[in-house]
């Protein structure tokens, strides 16, 4: 059974490690091409044609994201994404925005596509070797043109010991001051969720996750942030996470070291006076 | 232009879940529903896109009676027309072959879609349905530009990059949350919507599913952590003298 592992510079040696759990012999390619979603997808369907993999393996990157579902569909599949464990054809996932786990049976015959999520394999499991793959060249419909950053980033959260993070539990922009007190009593950065940046209310480069910055302070609180997974990723290194949040199912609890189950309102000027407390 | 706009109906958002006596789904019965997030930012769009270049927006979604509220929500918003395929709950893959079936004879220009579900969260109906449509995609969008024949979008990176990308229409794009600013429907629209045709079709025969969810259930926890409740300043007070003498982190 044969696993085919599909490389890109983000998670690569993830995506070996989890190859290897899937099966054996692993081919691994990466692909020496400009990305773009249709010269992807027919250089991997050249892939799998030469190496008739039993599993074609992927990082849940944004890239794959963009590609990988077109090219299972057409083997006739679905991506099963996001894979944080694995026991072949059965493969764990998160759904209902990481409330749940789902054990997802990989049916009929391969190939089947998996991708895994970031962090769930070690990378120094990794043996395997991947080999550079130049593509058949052919026409691509988009067009893409230089990556760019919207903005320099004034505030780097990367360097903070303590943050104060805030997410939609804050429910209005005139309630951003509940939480800035906090932050302030700490000494602490504020940052928040995507919902919030995407609202405005804070600005964007404040933003912890997938698509804003990756921090690991001695200290993270989070306050109102129910813990999807793209929030996760970029705060789960954190040393000692704190979660506040009236919904105890949520999954931020799920990381959290310390945690109080209640309303954000009535908690966090409590622990402003708390901590003045012990200041004063 | 002819925008086609597929939603999702889900549970609404902060709903308590519960797993059904099977263990293979949330058990469904006195939940309340509504679009999905990301496709709800699809709709806007394609709603600013007809006000900027006139045209038609219909609205498409596949899934049991309970979607037809949804959808006309989506009129009632401005979408000019609603396709309900009636079918039970379908996988993905069966979802995206029914959603290219009902499509094909609208052709439309456009097609927007959420770039991800707040209940299965695959986020592959709008990129299965370009590859079923034989049409050029992209994803993770946070801008749309239409230019003549052309569509160029800014497509979202990891870690604070963009990239803009030029592809023909037509086209198809899954849509990021945040991209423009949602509108509610007006008491005139939802009057309106009433007026408006929503056609209930049958869903064309889809294939297998690929992928067969066997259970779902509460993730284990990672760490043991310790959760304090009741009166919140007694918890305050623990939390905070945990943070100092047991982390010593503060």
């Amino acid at each position: 059974m044969s696993v085919l592992a599909i490389v890109e510079q983000r998670m690569a040696g993830e995506v070996l490690a989890a190859a290897q759990q899937l099966g054996s012999p692993v081919v691994a390619y990466s692909i020496d091409h400009p990305y773009s979603a249709d010269a992807y997808t027919a250089a991997v369907e050249e892939l799998i044609h030469k190496v008739s993999p039993e599993y074609v393996v992927f990082g849940h990157t944004y890239q794959t994201r963009d590609y990988a579902p077109k090219l299972a569909a057409r083997f006739g599949r679905i991506l099963i994404g996001d894979v944080i464990a694995a026991k072949p054809p059965v493969f764990v996932r998160q759904m209902f925005q990481g409330k749940f786990n789902a054990d997802v049976r990989a049916a009929g015959d391969g190939p089947h596509f998996i991708s895994i999520q970031a962090g769930a394999w070690r990378a120094d499991g990794a043996s395997a070797q991947a080999e550079a793959f130049s593509p058949t060249p052919m026409t691509s419909r988009q067009v893409a043109e230089a990556p760019f950053r919207e903005s320099a980033r004034a505030v780097d959260l990367t360097a903070a010991d303590i943050i104060v993070s805030v997410g939609r539990g804050i429910k209005e922009k005139e309630n951003i001051p509940v939480v800035e007190a906090l932050a302030q009593a700490l000494g602490a950065e504020l940052a928040a969720s995507r919902p919030i940046c995407d609202a405005g209310w804070l600005p964007m480069e404040r933003q912890v996750g997938s698509s804003g910055q990756t921090v690991a302070p001695k200290v993270y609180i989070a306050v109102g942030i129910s813990g999807a997974i793209q929030h996760l990723v970029g705060m789960k290194g954190a040393k000692t996470i704190v979660a506040i949040n009236k919904d105890r199912d949520a999954p931020i609890f799920e990381v959290a070291d310390y945690g109080i189950v209640g309303d954000l309102f009535e908690v966090v000027p409590a622990l402003v006076e708390e901590i003045k407390k012990t200041k004063a | 232009m002819k925008i086609a706009v597929a939603i999702k109906q889900v549970p609404l958002r902060d709903s308590p879940l519960r797993v059904n006596a099977a263990g293979t789904w949330i058990e469904e019965d006195n939940l309340t529903f509504e679009i999905n997030e990301p496709d709800a930012y699809a709709l806007e769009e394609a709603l600013q896109l007809r006000e900027k270049h006139g045209g038609e927006v219909i609205v498409i979604s596949a899934g049991p009676a309970r979607v037809a509220q949804s959808l006309r929500e989506a009129l009632a918003k401005g979408a000019d027309r609603a396709i309900h395929i009636d079918v039970a709950t379908l996988d993905t893959l069966q979802v995206a072959h029914a959603l290219a079936a009902a499509l094909k004879a609208e052709a439309p220009d456009l097609i927007l879609t959420g770039l991800q579900s707040d209940d299965l969260g695959y986020g592959q109906t709008g990129v299965i349905l370009a590859e079923l449509m034989g049409l050029p995609h992209s994803t993770i969008i946070m801008q749309v530009e239409i230019l003549p024949g052309q569509v160029r979008v800014k497509r979202e990176l990891e870690d604070g990059w963009f990239q803009h990308i030029r592809m023909p229409l037509p086209a198809v794009l899954t849509i990021q949350s945040g991209l423009n600013k949602l509108r509610y429907a007006t008491l005139m629209g939802i009057k309106k919507a009433k007026t408006k045709e929503l056609k209930v079709v049958t869903a064309a025969e889809v294939p297998p599913a690929s992928a067969i969810i066997e259970k779902i259930y509460a993730p284990q926890k990672n760490k043991q952590g310790q959760i304090f409740d009741g009166d919140a300043k007694a918890a305050a007070a623990t939390l905070i003298e945990k943070l100092r003498f047991e982390a010593r982190v503060l």
